[in-house]
């Protein structure tokens, strides 16, 4: 019996990067549901938003690197940020005014927004390969751990050790700054307060003297800060590579709906479900059974429910688990 | 007209008597294709051969030699079998050179080397399936399969005495195709491969794959992938981790980028690809300058060597009869005898027609073992410092 190691073991391999994954798609489920929650459609777009976002800080810290301006020992990208978010704030706004106003305007069918959505993200995806290549761009500097594995064991005296990226941390901890600032604007902030209620009822909202060419731009607005800052946080912690902004969108459409769609609870909380199940569902328990057992025994097999081919299709499991038991996600939202 | 018909029968009787005394080599090579690019210095360095043996004047009491080209693709069985089989009945080549692709060889094998009875040597198809083809004695090939490094491998480990070891491969043939090859000689020394995974290329993330291994164990990992996708994944996140801090290293994770990326982390790992302290490699280079190709490309020396080695079984042999010279291959191409390096054919031909021995060592320091395919050179490196090392040749 090693509970202590077991429990490193466990932190080490699943709880670190799972937390830092799931803050990852739950930013980046929360943009996907703030458009649904007041455009009503899917939009397939915000996977490409959220790498032209990265892309963006990416080319101002390569500038920013290249000056020697750094703020060692966190990330430069962190300070290329807030340009990226502009960026991201200036295409979204520019495809708002020359694709969806058009539809808005004509009540286009949701069906044909989601179509429309993916001409967007076909276009930007092109534009982001045009821009920056379709090659893995490395641009992470600073102090890469908080602690490594070694010195986690040297420290403790453990057996297994604990490894905590820089990014990891950041990532988390900027996700929940995010999603503070988020709620508090949403409730307490008069423009918050008409975007809940055009949510909630459009025709209502209108006739109360809310402007929806606004309410939509905030949408939009807070919606490409999202995306910038969780592709960023992506690309700082793993790499950054365009065509994963296409795989990664089933999962954050996943939590989306998982959660429960047009709800920002819900849209954390799946972030979160979907992350801990892929990386849970396809992990090897053997090493921690073996330290949990009363007596030396280890499992013969490496006690593992899925291969690790089969991760993506954990999220389409749960997606269809969830459509079929409770259509309406975990937190009550809406259909689709 | 009845002058003019003899006049042309006569003309074609001389030709014929011409034909006779010229032996004909086949260049069977993938000239279009996916490996048109590869090919082109390929046949100019193993006509270099060709030339070489014929200027000599010593072939066979004097024959001149000639390539015939035919283009065998490398993905297009149909077009390799009707070129092979041109060359083999309407040209009436002694012998054939290629294919360029193990397909495309697989199928000219089958269907004209065994049906026709010609020897054919292939300098580049590497397909482990080739080693247990039934080829009724016909075919050799100077590049080694895909599967001696997993036997290089193999013994590499064992004599550094790791036992157990986890291992992940790009999910493609060569990934898996080498992966088996290193698990089965592994296992077969007495070692023990703890977990196999495959990695998919161009992820963002490997941590879930390096977890796997990690919770099976093992004192190395081995990444049978490439050096600037997955397999530079998969180390990354075994590194962040502190799951595995030695690695193995297959001829496509072996390049100064994943040295220069991971710097002294990756210190005491082991890397294998093909190489060789002969001094044929570079003799060859030597030959080839100022000609349209380099005697260094991929695949050009075993090139040169597989037309040398045909032209010096036939004289071996005495005979240009492929069922007379396929069993003087091997003999020409291995010990014992005078070592023979590129330049020195007409020095090899007077060997052997004086009756004396030669051990072909040629621009790969041809080997040819089990049922003739060369035992390939490889280079054994250790990264010391953050750079690759040079540790021995196998």
């Amino acid at each position: 019996m090693d509970i202590v190691n077991a429990l490193a073991l466990f932190a080490n391999f699943v709880a670190v990067p799972a937390t830092a994954y799931g803050a990852q798609l739950a930013l980046g489920a929360l943009g996907v549901t703030l458009i649904f929650g007041i455009l009503r459609f899917a939009n397939f777009s915000h996977g490409e938003l959220m790498s032209f976002g990265a892309m963006a800080t990416i080319l101002v810290t390569w500038t920013l690197q290249d000056l020697g301006i750094g703020i060692a020992p966190f990330p430069t990208a962190l300070l290329a940020l807030p340009v990226g978010i502009l960026a991201s704030i200036a295409v979204s706004l520019a495809t708002n005014r020359m694709v969806f106003r058009f539809y808005q305007r004509r009540r286009a069918n949701p069906i044909v927004f989601a179509i429309v959505s993916v001409g967007v993200m076909f276009v930007m995806a092109g534009l982001i390969r045009i821009i920056i290549g379709p090659d893995d761009q490395s641009f992470a500097d600073g102090e890469r751990f908080l602690i490594t594995a070694f010195e986690f064991q040297k420290a403790t005296g453990l057996k297994e050790g604990i490894a905590i990226k820089q990014t990891q941390v950041i990532t988390v901890v900027v996700a929940l700054v995010v999603v503070a600032a988020l709620f508090w604007f949403l409730r307490k902030t008069r423009a918050g307060k008409a975007m809940r209620a055009f949510s909630d009822e459009e025709d209502l909202a209108l006739l109360s003297g809310v402007n929806p060419d606004r309410v939509v731009q905030i949408a939009w607005i807070i919606t490409a800060t999202l995306a910038c800052i969780a592709g960023t946080l992506y690309g700082l912690d793993k790499t950054y590579k365009p065509f994963i902004f296409l795989q990664i969108l089933l999962p954050i459409f996943a939590a989306t709906i998982v959660g429960g769609i047009g709800q920002p609870v819900g849209a954390i909380l799946g972030g979160f479900v979907i992350a801990y199940s892929e990386v849970m569902v396809t992990y090897a328990f053997k090493k921690v059974i073996t330290y949990l057992s009363p007596t030396d025994w280890a499992p013969e097999g490496l006690v593992q429910l899925l291969s690790t081919d089969y991760k993506f299709a954990v999220s389409f499991i749960i997606l269809v688990a969830v459509l079929l038991i409770r259509p309406t996600g975990i937190i009550r939202g809406k259909v689709i | 007209m009845r002058l003019l018909l003899s006049v042309a029968c006569a003309a074609a009787l001389a030709s014929t008597a011409a034909a006779a005394q010229e032996v004909k080599v086949g260049m069977l090579q993938g000239f279009t294709g996916p490996t048109e690019s590869l090919v082109k210095p390929m046949a100019l360095g193993g006509e270099m051969a060709i030339q070489e043996v014929s200027d000599s004047g010593l072939l066979l009491g004097g024959r001149t030699v000639v390539s015939v080209r035919g283009d065998s693709t490398c993905i297009d069985a149909a077009a390799a079998t009707a070129a092979a089989e041109r060359l083999v009945t309407s040209e009436n080549v002694s012998g054939i050179v290629g294919a360029t692709c193990s397909g495309a060889t697989t199928a000219v094998l089958n269907n004209v080397v065994r049906p026709n009875g010609v020897v054919m040597i292939s300098p580049s198809a590497t397909s482990p399936a080739l080693s247990t083809i039934e080829d009724d004695g016909y075919f050799f090939r100077t590049a080694p399969s895909d599967a001696r490094q997993g036997q290089i491998i193999a013994d590499i480990l064992d004599r550094r005495g790791i036992k157990t070891a986890a291992l992940t491969y790009t999910n493609n043939d060569y990934g898996k195709g080498l992966a088996d090859s290193i698990q089965a000689a592994f296992e077969e020394k007495g070692g023990k491969i703890t977990a196999t995974t495959a990695h998919e290329d161009g992820k963002a993330d490997y941590s879930a794959e390096v977890a796997t291994l990690a919770a099976a164990g093992g004192e190395v990992m081995i990444v049978a992938g490439y050096l600037d996708q997955g397999g530079k994944g998969m180390i990354q996140a075994a590194l962040d981790t502190g799951a595995f801090s030695r690695f193995v290293l297959p001829d496509g994770m072996v390049g100064e980028s994943l040295t220069d990326h991971f710097g002294t982390a990756l210190d005491g790992s082991i890397g294998t690809n093909p190489g060789t302290d002969s001094p044929g490699a570079t003799m060859l280079a030597e030959l080839s300058e100022g000609k349209d190709f380099k005697g260094d490309d991929p695949y050009v020396p075993e090139a040169y060597d597989a037309s040398a080695l045909l032209l010096l079984a036939m004289q071996s042999a005495g005979s240009t009869d492929s069922a007379v010279y396929k069993d003087h291959v091997m003999k020409v191409a291995n010990a014992p005898g005078e070592k023979i390096y590129p330049g020195e054919l007409a020095k090899a031909l007077q060997i052997l027609a004086d009756g004396g021995e030669i051990d072909y060592v040629g621009g790969t320091a041809v080997e040819l073992i089990g049922s003739g395919e060369s035992a390939g050179s490889f280079r054994e490196t250790e990264v010391k410092d953050g750079k690759f090392e040079t540790v021995q040749y196998h």
